[in-house]
């Protein structure tokens, strides 16, 4: 009997994924959030994915694409791939959603990442927003998220950011790295030859520059914002020069006005499935083996959640997980996990480039929030977490990542505050009562 | 004259807002100049956070549907967006 692989997330990892699975003779099911394939990386306007229909696999007869796709839960069962429960519509969060179950042979784990922000005074101001919303505004709807904006955190990300951001007409005062120049160039020159294998990736980043030294958009090292001002929205940042470790150097502070601020400390992996799953983690990522197979037998996991090394590794990951997940000969694919082995490397080195400094905490104010659903500040945090409760008493005492996100955006910042797991979510995303009183669909065969 | 394109006309809290066809409801706002439509517990403004729906900062109601996030959310031909307050046990 043919192999059914369900293939989460439609991203470079899951897009490799299922192409790979159907090549090895499996039928796939290819299911994203959004509705359209491609995931953040290869974000488009509507009428240009249209018109384009960019990614073939979708389009095949082995392949069931389907966008608009909420896995709101995983079941687990004692043999084989957990059960996977899903919301579609037509409407992102509208009625008239249905819930499907889906069985499966095997499972491809690709959710992603999304950006990783430490908060700061004033981050919860309108107008302060991450770098990936600044990016998907302009790349996904020819928008500027304003006409006056400072990109600033860590990481080579902020470069296309703030090149987007120049593609639809936006003033961009600076790009502030945190890291030094000297952590910078240690990471990135270290071991050259891991490097051969990613020159595409080194070119794309090399064009980004380009674009911003076109644009004369200054890129200045060791400097970091730690505060925002304004009445109702952001009108001012305050910058500062950070030392190696992110501490504030006294009496270098600049206060700079803006109408927007695009924000981003590197990226957090969406690991709510795959620990729903019960996927055993290493380093806060999802362990994985040679096959990109995670602890749960039949469950495979690829791209961001195994670890930060930008699209063509998680391709890479994605078209092995996909060929070992749909029955494919094993040992093969030799050229593609030198690719994804070199993209780890990769990986590790960014790592090591653009590290969070250990004192960034020294930005914070009592009254500063940490938890933005609930308004819990760090003087109430730092409070709780000296009183020794439990981090469980601590989280109801205090309500920290109990709100609307359940701790998506805050939760890294507890785990180092309350020493906690910020992934574990019963439901990983919301569903109606409505949905849930509703009988589930059972996909038949071929649907 | 150049093309015009036909515009998505919605009303937010009762005004008329225009977007271009495709685009979300966060992104209309946005072009249109309003950087805020949500509040916190304490009544401070927001607006889009994540733009990738994972924040839900950026709810609003949608044709009398709560909860919908603006960041995800394509709008329809006059489709009535109300902002909606946050108050003790609701998102």
């Amino acid at each position: 009997m043919t192999r059914h692989v369900v293939v989460i997330g439609a991203g470079p990892a899951g897009l490799g994924a299922a192409t790979a699975a159907v090549r090895a003779g499996a039928r796939v099911t290819l299911l994203d959030s959004a509705d359209q394939a491609g995931g953040q990386y290869h974000r488009m306007p509507p009428d240009a994915y249209e018109a384009r229909r960019p990614f073939r696999i979708c389009e095949s007869e082995r392949c069931d694409w389907w966008p608009g796709a909420a896995v709101w839960a995983l079941e687990r069962r004692d043999s084989g791939p957990p059960r996977v429960h899903v919301v579609r519509g037509p409407d992102a969060d509208g009625d008239g959603r249905r819930r499907c179950v889906l069985r499966a042979d095997a499972l491809v784990l690709a959710p992603g990442a999304h950006d990783r922000v430490l908060p700061f005074p004033g981050w919860e101001l309108p107008g302060v927003v991450t770098a990936g919303a600044a990016q998907v505004l302009a790349k996904g709807e020819r928008v500027a998220v304003g006409g006056r904006v400072l990109v600033a955190g860590t990481g080579p990300f902020l470069l296309p950011v703030a090149a987007s951001l120049l593609d639809v007409g936006a003033h961009v005062l600076g790009v502030l790295e945190a890291g030094t120049a000297g952590a910078l160039l240690r990471g990135w020159t270290r071991r050259p030859w891991e490097l051969t294998g990613q020159a595409g990736k080194g070119a794309e980043l090399a064009a980004y520059a380009a674009r911003l030294a076109r644009g004369r958009v200054p890129y200045r090292t060791g400097r970091g914002v730690v505060e925002a001002r304004g009445d109702g929205r952001v009108e001012e940042v305050v910058t500062a020069r950070l030392r190696g470790d992110w501490s504030v150097v006294p009496g270098s502070e600049q206060v700079l006005t803006v109408d927007a601020l695009c924000v981003t400390h590197g990226f957090t992996p969406r690991l709510e499935l795959p620990v729903a799953a019960g996927c055993a983690l290493l380093d806060g990522f999802v362990a994985v083996d040679e096959d990109q197979a995670t602890s749960v037998p039949g469950v495979y996991a690829a791209g961001e959640v195994t670890g930060i090394a930008g699209a063509p590794a998680a391709r890479a990951e994605g078209v092995v997980a996909g060929w070992t997940a749909g029955g494919g000969t094993p040992g093969r694919l030799g050229a593609t996990r030198r690719r994804r082995d070199e993209g780890r490397a990769f990986a590790s080195r960014l790592a090591a480039a653009h590290p969070i400094g250990r004192r960034w905490a020294g930005w914070l104010r009592p009254d500063t929030i940490v938890c933005r659903c609930e308004e819990t500040d760090y003087g109430t945090l730092r409070d709780a977490a000296a009183s020794r409760l439990d981090a469980r008493a601590v989280r109801l005492g205090t309500r920290a990542g109990l709100g609307p996100c359940q701790a998506r955006i805050c939760g890294p910042t507890l785990a180092e505050l309350l020493d906690t797991n910020p992934h574990h979510r019963p439901i990983a995303w919301p569903i109606r009562l409505g949905e849930l009183a509703n009988p589930p669909a059972e996909p038949k065969e071929g649907t | 004259m150049p093309h015009k394109p036909p515009g998505v006309r919605i009303t937010v809290d009762g005004t008329p807002v225009t977007g271009r066809p495709g685009q979300t409801i966060a992104a209309i706002l946005i072009a249109a100049g309003r950087h805020s439509w949500r509040r916190g517990p304490s009544g401070s403004p927001r607006g889009v956070f994540c733009g990738i729906g994972v924040c839900f900062d950026c709810l609003v109601t949608v044709n009398g549907t709560r909860d919908v996030r603006a960041c995800l959310r394509r709008a329809d031909d006059g489709d009535a967006i109300t902002t909606q307050p946050r108050t003790k046990g609701t998102p």
